[in-house]
């Protein structure tokens, strides 16, 4: 099948075999399928790992729709689609730059890893913003065995008294979040009487809201793993480029990373519509 | 750069790739790019269409679309070995036995459920 059937060619090429060359290959193009088949099938098991996951979702917003249309109001859908473009971007520069890897461009290679790590950074650092929101307001299942698990502050829940006068929205700093949902109630029809009254039942519908933030936290929270797995793995590539490893005809783990990359990408492109967007 | 090292020992071109690596041209990257954020616009948008349940159907085919457009050019599966899409497309088919499996196991026993709610109220 391969040139190196006979002995005397096989003997050949070990002389003149590039030093990243594994010996239990025979061809650098072996070395690079291998490699890619391998990571096509790691990928296969994240596939699988999450669709775990959308099957929580799936089954239970088949079986609670309404919980569904009612939570993703408490989800900031302008963050969420400028983190859908920050990702986005990450994807094309992460392209970008194997192409880069592909014709021996190191600057080019060099530039596009880091604004990539940039981009993963700005999703992180909105996802914080969305997360520390959702703390402020009491949305995060177990939250109180959390605080105590984890020796952090979780702000109380302000009980109000029968006609005492309510704060708008829930906590001083981040109104933001009552507006939002005032003005979709409105738009729905709710006929707010009284602000005491609205502030109580927005706290009962948080309370009910549990299995919903439940599946929003565990796949944005597993998406952000691999996130910061990503932004690791895209650090050592950095590192290996600035030293020099990669050339035009090696530049295996730039593709690998790459792959790994734009899958992180893939399911956060189903993640938006089906947590922010919802009708 | 500081390439040097390596690429004193760099083999030539030619017998480092025979053809698995297809270098994707940069105009199809940025126009791949652009049309992702044209949809995730069109996402964003048909959420405000009240469509009734067809909704979250269109949200998913235009995720799927754009999940394509990834897969096959910045994943370069449109130029690379059928293996690696049949390993994808592998883990696709189990995914939608996975979830097709669980939703109409789901289904069919709403009416039950919904009939021994209907017995245990008052």
């Amino acid at each position: 099948m391969t040139a190196h059937a006979t002995h005397t060619s096989d003997h050949a090429d070990h002389a003149e075999h590039p030093p990243w060359l594994a010996h239990h290959f025979d061809t650098p193009d072996q070395q690079f399928s291998s490699a890619k088949l391998g990571m096509w099938v790691f990928l296969l098991t994240e596939i699988l790992f999450f669709s775990g996951l959308f099957c929580a979702y799936a089954v239970y917003r088949r079986n609670h729709p309404e919980l569904f249309v009612d939570g993703h109001h408490f989800l900031n859908t302008i963050l969420g689609a400028i983190n859908t473009a920050v990702l986005l971007l990450s994807s094309f520069t992460m392209a970008w730059g194997v192409r880069c890897a592909q014709l021996g461009k190191t600057r080019g290679l060099m530039n596009c890893l880091i604004v990539t790590l940039v981009c993963a950074g700005v999703f992180l650092g909105i996802k914080y913003a969305e997360y520390r929101v959702k703390w402020e307001h009491h949305m995060v299942p177990g939250q109180a065995r959390i605080a105590a698990l984890l020796g952090l502050e979780s702000p109380v829940l302000h009980e109000l008294a029968p006609g005492e006068p309510a704060p708008r929205g829930f906590h001083p700093d981040h109104e933001y979040m009552g507006e939002k949902l005032r003005h979709a109630d409105e738009e729905a029809g709710v006929r707010i009487l009284s602000e005491t009254l609205y502030q109580t039942q927005l706290q009962e519908r948080i309370k009910r809201l549990g299995t919903f933030f439940g599946i929003y936290f565990s796949l944005t929270g597993l998406h952000a793993v691999h996130v910061i797995c990503g932004i690791i793995a895209i650090t050592w590539l950095l590192v290996r480029t600035v030293k020099g490893h990669f050339s035009a005809a090696h530049y295996n783990a730039v593709d690998c990373v790459g792959l790994y990359w734009h899958l992180v990408d893939l399911i956060w492109i189903y993640l938006f519509p089906l947590l922010y967007l919802i009708h | 750069m500081q390439t040097a090292p390596v690429d004193e020992h760099a083999v030539p071109a030619d017998a480092a790739h025979a053809g698995s690596a297809h270098v994707v041209p940069f105009g199809v990257l940025l126009g791949v790019f652009v049309a992702l954020l044209a949809l995730t616009y069109l996402t964003v948008a048909a959420r405000y269409v009240d469509l009734g349940s067809l909704n979250i159907w269109i949200a998913l085919g235009i995720a799927t679309i754009k999940g394509a457009l990834v897969v096959l050019y910045f994943m370069h599966l449109r130029y690379d070995s059928p293996f690696n899409s049949i390993v994808f497309l592998t883990a696709l088919a189990f995914m939608l036995l996975f979830l097709g499996i669980t939703i109409l196991d789901t289904i069919q026993y709403a009416p039950d459920i919904e009939e021994m709610r209907l017995m245990q109220s008052p």
